[in-house]
């Protein structure tokens, strides 16, 4: 099965990291990539510009609303993500449980739709 | 189905031979349902069309057996008719890819004997219906349901909700299992200890519900108790080395030797130290201590057998006074370090108050005030020691002030009784 697991944590953190700690994270993220890569089960994956970079747009009475911001202000941010291959949903927590955000953070697992 | 007769039909401590022919069915239904359905998902690799084929197996099942009777090995049969019910399932909507792959592996197997014994998945079954990433109600819901045998409105009526409710929680819990994969299996050791432990929680709680009934529904829901256990027998049989397990089974049995004489004929509650000790279930209290003895053997102590424990020096006081006041309050020491909680903080204060004098235990509760101001526990613990002390006028302020807190009939009762007594002396 397809899971997008989704890499969300509050931004001023990785914001508020000193040089160490961003190159300590970046490492990290990178020994993950390679593990999951290595595993076979790596489809996609990308990080997300900060949601200070963010447009909504809606469609309403044919007229397209375009607004600043993300679609919903939260505390956590959608961060990135990783698209994978996974046997089950335990395989998809156990590779979740990995992510360094997941410490400060949340990961959402999520299946890709099946149609049913 | 089985609808009207709930709290007649569970196995547990019936006698079969007593039953009218549809009791009879209905008990096997019960006891069968579980093993057939966790057997029907291993070989069907899909749980939505083991539950509709399972379902169509047990209508049969009512029809036949009414004329017939009960088949001698009633699992083989229904797993057998099951089966061929799945497979006219899926002949009629063979449209897609997936049903042909399951319609040809499963029609390459020979006919199964009716006498074949059925393999036991239902650890498997349990596993999937306690999966975290189900909302701990669909849990419940679920598992008492495909394990239990227990029908929606059964399930909907024991937890008071409406029955549409009660359908589309289960509706979602199992779309979930089938669209976010969660797996059916027994999970690897790197997470059995933790998944395990969300399942004794789920059985527990099932015995909880059924336990702290005190109004309505009280027959119904009283009979959680008796299918929370019958699910933790077949835990610890499928368990077997798991301490655990064993010390929630006596963990239960142990309470539920005394569920009778919890309530008075006015539905009051009635603290241990009054109950008639000579209606407590001696039958359960041997078996719960039993089964203590079995678990502390394997030398893998945990809450549960911690809480048994605690249990059976109650069950096994022969009065009130002679209850082992200073072993409660150890083993409540135990406790406060293994599942530190408020809960735990209050009794272990009581126990404490008991053991060692009243003052110790109001001394340990004051410490408490701030966490647990507003847990109206806390302030009948407080109240029963000022009255053990006679401090009337105190005592009467806690009484009140967990009146305001406490929403249980029951205990309301027994509060305002004490109430009135510590103001009218």
């Amino acid at each position: 099965m397809k899971y997008l697991l989704l890499m969300y944590a509050n931004e001023t953190v990785a914001s508020s990291f000193t040089p160490e700690q961003f190159q300590t994270a970046n490492q990290e993220w990178m020994a993950l990539t390679k593990e999951l890569q290595d595993a076979g089960v790596l489809l996609g994956n990308s990080g997300l510009s900060p949601v200070a970079n963010a447009t909504s747009v809606r469609v309403r009475d044919s007229k397209t609303l375009v607004t600043d911001g993300p679609f919903a202000e939260t505390h956590e941010q959608l961060g990135g993500y990783f698209l994978v291959e996974c046997s089950d949903l335990d395989e998809a927590i156990s590779w979740a449980a990995k992510f360094p955000n997941a410490k400060y953070g949340t990961v959402e697992v999520r299946p890709l739709w099946s149609g049913r | 189905m089985a609808l009207s007769k709930f709290a007649r039909c569970g196995l547990e401590g019936s006698d079969t031979s007593r039953m009218t022919a549809s009791d009879q069915i209905e008990a096997t239904f019960r006891a069968e349902h579980g093993r057939v359905l966790a057997a029907l998902i291993s070989q069907l690799g899909d749980f939505t069309l083991a539950e509709d084929a399972l379902q169509d197996a047990l209508v049969n099942a009512l029809e036949r057996w009414e004329v017939d009777g009960v088949p001698h090995n009633p699992g083989a049969w229904l797993t057998t008719v099951a089966k061929r019910r799945a497979i006219d399932r899926l002949r009629r909507s063979s449209t897609q890819e997936r049903n042909a792959v399951i319609l040809e592996t499963f029609t390459e197997q020979d006919e199964p004997d009716m006498d074949d014994p059925i393999p036991d998945d239902r650890l498997k079954l349990m596993f999937t219906c306690c999966h975290p990433s189900l909302a701990l109600e669909a849990q419940v819901a679920l598992t008492l349901h495909t394990l239990g045998g227990l029908s929606t409105p059964e399930i909907a009526r024991a937890f008071l909700v409406p029955v549409p409710t009660m359908a589309q929680r289960l509706a979602r819990a199992r779309a979930k299992i089938r669209n976010a994969g969660i797996p059916y299996r027994v999970p690897p050791a790197d997470v059995l200890p933790e998944r395990l432990d969300a399942l004794l929680a789920v059985i527990y709680l099932i015995f909880n519900e059924g336990y702290v009934a005190t109004e309505g529904e009280v027959l119904t829901r009283s009979d959680l108790c008796s299918e929370a256990i019958r699910l933790c027998r077949v835990l610890v049989d499928l368990l077997p080395e798991r301490a655990e397990a064993h010390g929630l089974l006596a963990l239960m049995l142990l309470h539920d030797a005394r569920r009778e004489t919890r309530l008075n004929d006015a539905g009051e509650l009635v603290l241990l130290e009054d109950q008639d000790r000579s209606l407590w279930d001696r039958v359960k209290i041997e078996e719960g201590v039993a089964v203590l003895d079995a678990a502390l053997k394997l030398y893998t102590p945990g809450p549960y057998q911690v809480q048994a424990a605690i249990s059976a020096l109650h069950a096994e006081a022969t009065t009130a006074e002679a209850t082992d006041w200073q072993q409660i309050a150890a083993l409540y020491d135990t406790l406060a370090i293994m599942i530190p909680s408020v809960v735990v903080e209050v009794n272990r204060a009581v126990a404490a108050g008991m053991a060692g004098g009243a003052r110790t235990g109001l001394d340990m509760l004051l410490r408490l005030e701030d966490q647990a101001g507003q847990f109206y526990p806390y302030h009948v613990a407080r109240a029963d020691l000022l009255r053990r002390t006679n401090q009337r006028e105190a005592a009467a302020d806690a009484y009140k002030q967990a009146l305001v807190l406490c929403g249980n009939s029951a205990e309301r009762a027994y509060l305002q009784r004490r109430l009135d007594e510590m103001l009218n002396f």
